[in-house]
Parts: structure tokens; sequence; C-alpha cells
């Protein structure tokens, strides 16, 4: 869709911008003292740094119908908390990774830096980002008929960026790539890259698996069925799910064990 | 942490800032709204909400309606929440209770050709702020210790004036200056106005004092070159003639000046030796170095200013030019003599009858100028000879007096009683004053080898030209070029024109938006001595409040751990940028809360989601956000 199509259409898409206090917002503050006129598309939320953004909220805002989700911060080597925004990056690259992974287009998450005296460029990015989705059009899980395919998608997404592997990784990715860890050793930039790939794939596919076995009891072959992996893999990961005591043999079906997520785990 | 049982009642007031908001938002018609939501007990809206009868009002509600809650929709938290907070915990309602919504920055201002809209993005914007109320809690906050020493940055007028108001209250005080020399800009100027005594005897005295003062540690050829730390703590280094020199103080003050700007080519600046700018010409005359046979000198005011390079007035430059169009006439008729003397007794008694009558007439000189021009042409030299001589342009030539001073303007501004003063003398004395409009400015260029200045004359509508000997170009003060750097070290930020931005412009005007940081002189845009000195008493005074106390209060936002969830894999030691994390016995995460600035870097990182920010839970969070999301309402 074009965007004079997306404006003749009349579709106004709902933004939700989370702002840094100190650089961010307050550039948002001098767009207003300077009167740079943005569209009224974004709804702001005031976080005192950008790293304070969790990857499930942004991933919140969109099942619940955010046709996008900007994320401003202080420019890098300017963060009012020194080095915070670093981290945000990190953060924002694993939300657009599983944002993908659940059939979303990335894109519906902006990242901006914008410092307290960029009040023009404040109203530019609102404006820029407006019309990118609106070009990209209103958001598949919105509305009265979401698309359930990517809704469920985005609900495994969310568990996943609540999951432990993912975050610790994200915490570690600087140190690890550029720092060194404990043993002083650095791996390269493409090897944490390939490793925290894996890692999304394992944990959106655990993910998916749970949202199954919540309504269970399922065997191997039915959940090998319902999410496209194959048998072995789906069995390395109950094995990994039961020893974290997230499913447990509910009963055997003949000699075929069928697999459910204990209630008190549900409710975690 | 207490938990709120009762149902919260809040109650929602809602600014018109005068027409700020209520010109571009149905103030009314948010009030309204905002009565339907949920918990909401009280909505009104105010003209002034941060005036004295907005403050009572909020009081009052509190008091009678037993609010638990307070949202204020307004302007920025950044620069009204602490008022609005402490309005709250005067009528005993924790300030964490309150609830900012900013209605004004941005969304009146921004959205000013989209009412209905703005309206409408109001209203979501208190339904946010509703949302988020709710799950407040009250905080209490720590108190920190605040170092009883500052630091001053630039050793111009304003600075010096800082540090010696500091040391004189007591404070270590640490002075800084870039260059071998304390004295800053007015080292470069000649005599100051009103009191026309030289600038050097305003900086000598200064200097002197600051030397002499033992709370006082000097540092020449010196620059900052890093700083780390918060209000109370600040661990700066700096460079001392190219060595480092760690210090550590409670406050900062910025005073680093401006530059005069020099906008190469502009009306042949810098193509030309005898084209220069005002403070070329103050240090011509401090070093005794005008050409002594000046016979026309042209002045051309709001040179790159006001929309021609730069987009603001810096002010000061029409009464500098006025000043320096008196100290030319005044140095012709002493150094141009000879023939002066000869005529100067019988002009006397002409000069006085001559000034009564240019008072009268004084508002339409142009026109009369004009109109004198034409009529001594059609007459010819003999015939109008006298009347030109009493009224005209050329008399001070006949007089030998010796010089022709213009000033090309596009409307004078000495602001001020005594500025005003200044330019009726001016007139008095015959300098003359030519306006021009933006659009068509004078244009200088070499004709046959002489300066000349092709202008378009608006009350002749007629193009004129002129051979001046002197070009002198008023432009504006600029920021420095290393203001960038230094505003990124600070963590404060510049305005649109480059120059320092305070946190407030009215109510906070030498206070920058980050604590324990202020601000004065010409680094926060063009200002007289006057006002340069005003405000390094003000920053000074601002900046001993938090060190004679000895504390300043922390907010309360900080990460809390939930040791019953931690699991102890320090993560959030890695992230956080201030090492506020430190494990127990256990292995268990605790938070240094003096050393937590409350960035919540840790809480959205950690793994097992042991980590609460204190005012920002994702609670909270969540629920301001999926209020914008909701349908119903707007």
């Amino acid at each position: 869709m074009s965007e004079e199509e997306a404006t003749a259409s009349g579709f106004e898409p709902k933004i939700i911008a989370f702002l840094c206090n100190w650089c961010s917002y307050a550039g948002a503050d001098l767009a207003g003292v300077s009167r740079y006129q943005y569209p009224t598309n974004t709804r702001t939320v005031r976080v005192m740094c950008s790293s304070r953004v969790d990857p499930v909220l942004i991933i919140e805002m969109l099942i619940h119908g955010a046709d996008g989700v900007l994320v401003g911060g202080c420019h890098l080597g300017d963060c009012h908390y020194i080095t915070g925004n670093y981290y945000t990056e990190k953060k924002i690259k694993l939300a657009k990774k599983l944002i993908e992974k659940s059939g979303l287009n990335p894109n519906r998450l902006r990242l901006e830096w914008v410092s307290a005296s960029e009040g023009e460029r404040f109203s530019k990015v609102v404006e820029d980002f407006v019309n990118e989705v609106k070009t990209l059009g209103p958001s598949p899980v919105a509305g009265k008929n979401p698309d359930v395919d990517k809704l469920e998608g985005l609900f495994v997404a969310k568990n996943a960026a609540r999951d432990f592997r993912l975050r610790s990784l994200v915490a570690r990715e600087i140190n690890l790539t550029e720092k060194g860890n404990v043993y002083d050793k650095t791996i390269s930039q493409e090897e944490f890259d390939n490793l925290m790939d894996s890692a999304i794939d394992e944990e959106m596919a655990r993910q998916k698996i749970l949202l199954m076995t919540i309504d269970g009891p399922y065997s191997v072959l039915d959940i090998a069925s319902q999410i496209n992996l194959s048998p072995e893999i789906v069995l390395q990961h109950i094995v990994t799910l039961k020893d974290r005591g997230l499913v447990v043999v509910d009963r055997f079906d003949g000699v075929m064990p069928l697999y459910i997520t204990p209630k008190e785990e549900v409710l975690r | 942490m207490a938990m709120e049982i009762k149902e919260p009642r809040i109650g929602v007031f809602v600014c018109h800032c005068g027409v700020n908001i209520g010109g571009f938002v149905d103030v009314p018609d948010v009030a309204e709204y905002a009565k339907t939501l949920p918990n909401v007990v009280h909505a009104e809206n105010n003209l002034y909400t941060c005036a004295d009868d907005g403050l009572t009002a909020i009081k009052n509600a509190i008091k009678e309606k037993n609010l638990t809650r307070v949202i204020v929709a307004s302007c920025t938290p950044r620069t009204h929440a602490p008022l609005f907070m402490r309005i709250c915990e005067e009528a005993g309602l924790n300030k964490y209770l309150f609830t900012f919504v900013n209605i004004r920055e941005h969304c009146s201002w921004v959205h000013m050709k989209e009412q209905e809209k703005a309206t409408a993005k109001s209203k979501d914007l208190i339904k946010m702020g509703v949302a988020r109320a709710v799950l407040l809690e009250p905080q209490e906050e720590v108190k920190i210790d605040v170092r009883p020493s500052s630091l001053v940055i630039g050793g111009g007028i304003a600075g010096m004036t800082a540090a010696l108001n500091l040391a004189n209250q007591g404070f270590e005080t640490h002075l800084i200056e870039k260059e071998p020399e304390l004295g800053g800009f007015l080292r470069k100027l000649s005599t100051l106005y009103q009191t026309q005594e030289s600038s050097a005897k305003a900086y000598e005295g200064l200097i002197k004092k600051v030397e002499a003062n033992d709370k006082i540690q000097l540092y020449k050829n010196t620059t900052l070159k890093s700083l780390t730390g918060y209000i109370g703590k600040y661990d700066a280094v700096l460079n001392v003639n190219g060595e480092d020199k760690e210090i550590g103080v409670g406050t900062i003050i910025v005073a680093t000046g401006a530059d005069e700007y020099r906008p190469k080519g502009l009306y042949g600046l810098g193509e030309h030796d005898n084209i220069i700018t005002l403070t070329d010409f103050e240090k011509m005359v401090k070093e005794d170095k005008v050409p002594a046979d000046l016979k026309s000198v042209a002045f051309i005011t709001c040179s790159g200013a006001r929309g021609q390079d730069k987009e603001y007035c810096s002010r000061i430059c029409c009464t500098v030019t006025v000043k320096n169009a008196m100290k030319v006439m005044e140095m012709a008729s002493k150094g141009g003599d000879a023939e002066a003397k000869v005529e100067e007794a019988s002009v006397d008694e002409k000069a006085v009858s001559d000034k009564e009558e240019e008072k009268a007439e004084e508002p339409e000189e142009e026109e009369g100028e004009s109109r004198r021009r034409s009529r001594r042409d059609r007459r010819g030299r003999r015939g109008g000879r006298r009347r030109g001589a009493e009224r005209g342009e050329e008399r001070p030539k006949e007089r030998g007096a010796a010089v022709d001073v213009t000033v090309f303007n596009r409307g004078i501004t000495t602001y001020g009683i005594e500025q005003e003063l200044l330019y009726n003398k001016s007139r008095e004395q015959r300098v003359k004053f030519v306006r021009f409009v933006p659009e068509n400015p004078p244009k200088v260029s070499m004709e046959d080898g002489k300066l000349t200045v092709s202008y378009y004359h608006e009350t002749l509508k007629a193009d004129r030209k002129m051979n001046p000997d002197l070009i002198i170009l008023a432009t504006p003060l600029t920021q420095r070029p290393d203001a960038q750097e230094l505003s990124k070290m600070l963590k404060v930020p510049l305005g649109r024109d480059e120059f320092f931005l305070e946190a407030h412009v009215k109510l906070r005007p030498v206070d920058f938006a980050t604590d324990g940081i202020f601000l004065c002189g010409t680094a926060h845009g063009p200002a007289n001595i006057t006002e340069a000195v005003a405000q390094a008493y003000g920053a000074a005074s601002r900046a001993s409040i938090p060190m004679s106390l000895g504390y300043v209060q922390a907010e309360a936002i900080v990460s809390y751990v939930d040791r019953e969830r931690c699991s102890g894999c320090k993560s959030c030691e890695v992230v956080c940028p201030y090492g506020a994390i430190q494990f127990d016995e256990e292995g268990l995460a605790e938070v240094i809360v003096a050393a937590c600035k409350g960035c919540g870097t840790c809480g959205s990182i950690c793994p097992e989601k042991a980590i609460t920010m204190t005012h920002y839970t994702d609670e909270q969070l969540t629920a301001e956000a999926l209020a914008a999301l909701e349908e119903v309402g707007t």
C-alpha cells in the first residue's frame, strides 16, 4: 500500500512511544516548545531510561493491537545513565528478532536516538515512523478479526522474551563480544549472533510446545505435526522442558507418553 | 512499601495554560471526559493550574474529596512535576502518588492545526495517566550528601562573579579558564556603555579579587576533560596545561561565554581591511589604532542575525552599535579639530537652537531629511544652504567636525532606560539612522577603488550610494565551537540557537534540567554585563542551596530485588552502569540504594524477573501503555 493509499483509506495507526526522560522525552518537549508539528498518532509513555523498555513490554503492546512501537533514547555515548542505551540496543535487537519470528514485520518496532536538543528531529522521526507504519498497514492482530496464527506467534514470542537464557545472553552480549568473559575470552559478533539465533529458534519452539501442552496432553508426534518440526527435535525440547519441570507425563496412550504442563506452572 | 488497601480516589486537573492548551484542545470537554474514567472522583479545568488558584484547588480537593491520587494534565513533568509534587506533599499526599500528563509540549503545541485530534489525544493521555495512577505506591526518599565545593567553568565576568560569590559564602571553588588569562570576552572591548569606563577597569578589579581569594582554586589554560557522578558527588578530570588533574565537587556552574559570529564574505567581511566587526572596532579603539582621517563610517546592524544566518536577535548589538557610533563622532571631533576649532565659537549658539528644533522634529527626521534633500537639490546649494545647515546631514562637514556616521538598521532596540537615552543622545549628535528591510539589505562593493554601500532608502523610495571609509558590522554573539562536546560531557542540552538551554525559560532560568549544574553569562545567550553578572549571582545562589544544606533528597526511583525469585545469575551486575548491585553471602543480589539512579536497565533484563523498578514497575508501564490501545472512550 502506498503512502497516499494508506492515507486515503483513513488508516490512522496507533503507536506507543516509550521515551527516555532525559533525551527523547526532552526532545519531544523541545519539539513542542519550538512548535514543530507532527502527526497525532503517538501515545507517549515516559520511562527513566530507554533500557527500561523490556522486550516483553514491547511484544505486549503488539499483542494488544498497537500498529507500531517507538522506543526513544539518548544518542549512544550520550546516555544519562552512561551505558544504559547500549543495552537498549541489544534488547531491541532481541525484540525485533522475536517479532519477526512471530510473523509480524519487525519494522513495526523502531528504535531512535533523539537528544534533548533535537526537537525538530523528534518531529521528523514521528512523522517518518507514522508514514512507515501507514505503509505497513494495520497490525494483522488488531481489530475484530485478528490473524490467529500471528497472534499465537506473538504470545510465543512474549514467553520466549521471558526466557532465562535469552535474557542472560542479551545482558552479556557486550561483555562476550567486546570485553571478554571471566576467562578474558571474546567471541566474534557473528559467532554471538549465530548463538543467539539458534537460542531464539529453540526457545520459540519450546514456547510453542508449551502453548500446546497447557491444553494437553499431547504426544510428541501430535506436537511435531502441529508445529512443523521433526519428532526428534520436539523430543529433545520435551526432554529439556521436562528437566525444567515445565512438562510432565500425563498418561500413556498405549506405549506413547502424552505430555502436559502442570497447572502450577501454567499459573506462573 | 505500604499497600494501598482502599480504592484509589483520583482527582484530575486539566490546565488551559491560557491559550497554550486551551487554544487548541477543548479543555472543558477533556475534563468532563476525565470524570467518566474509573476511580476518578474529581475533575476540573483551570486557567493556570500552576498559578496560586490552581494550586489551591489541588490542595482543597485533596482535603475535601479525600483524593489519594492527583493527576495534572498540563505541561511537561521535566519542569513542573516538582511544583505539583510539593503541593501534594503540603496537602498530606505522598508525592509519588502524583501523575503528570503532558498535553502541552506533547499535544497542543505540536498538533495546532488538528484540534479535534489533539483533544482526542489529550483524552487518551489522561486515560493512560489514570491507568498508571491507580497502580502507584507511596515512596520514601533517601538523602544524598552534597560536597560543599563547586566547579565553575569559564573565567569571564560571569564565571569570576559566580566563583567569588561562592567562595565568599565559604565554599571551596574551582575556577577553570581555557585561556592563559582571566577576563573572557571583556578583554576585547574598549569602554562600556552607560559608565563609559574602560572594560579593563571592570575585569581587572575582579581578577585581583579572584586571585586573592584563598577559597578559589584557579586553573588557567585548563579545560574539562571528563565528568562522572551526580549532584553532590561530581568527579571531574581537568586538563591543566596538558596534564590531568582530578577534582571532586558537589555542584557545577557553566559560564563558558560566547564568540562573536564572523560570517566570512557577509557584506564583504574578510575581503577588505576596512570591513570589520563591532569587536574589531572595539579592539581598534582599545589599542588606539582607529584611522585618524575617517570621513565617513557605516554600521550595518543585524549582520547575519534575525533570519539572515542565525535565527535569533543578539539583543546587545544595537546598544553597542550606538555606543560605537558615538565613539566615532567623539574621536573625530577630538582628532580632526583644526578646522572645527575655527568654527566652534560661532557654531555654539546655533547648536543650541538646532537641538531644540531637532527634538521637536525628531520622529520625522528621515523624512525631513529627504524633503530637505530634494528641496536643496531644487534650489541649488545657495538658496537651501541656511536650512540645510540647520537641519541637514551635511552640516557636520561644514562644521569641520569631520565625520559622517550612518547606521543601517532594521529597527534599533536599545532596551533599557539608560540605553534609550544613549540612543537619543546619538541622534542629537547627528548619527544618521537609515532603515532597511530584510528582503533588501544594503550591498557592499568596491567601485572605482572605493568602498561603496548601495542601499534602498525606504523613505525616499530611491536607490542611494555612499562611500564610507570604514564599514562596521554588528554581528550576533554565537555559541563557541566546543560547546557541543561540553554539553555531552555534562549531559545538559543546547537549544535551537546552540546556546545552553535552561531547565525552564521563565521559572528556572539559571538551572539546567540536570540536578546540580547551573548556567550563567553568554553561554546561555547574548547578554550584557549587567545581565551576565545578575545571572552569575543567581547561579551561585542556586548552587549554594544544596551545598549549604549538605544534602539533597534523591528521588525514590530505584530498583528492588525480590530475593525469593533471584537466582544469583549476576546479569544485573553486568548491565548496571553504577555498580549499584552487590551480592550477599547467599549469592543473591542486593541494590545499593544511594548508588542506584533508577534507570531500570537491570529490571528489564533480569532473567528471573526478580527486579522491580519502583515507580516504573512493569505493571504500571503496561497498564499506562495499554490504556492507549483500548477502543473505548475516544
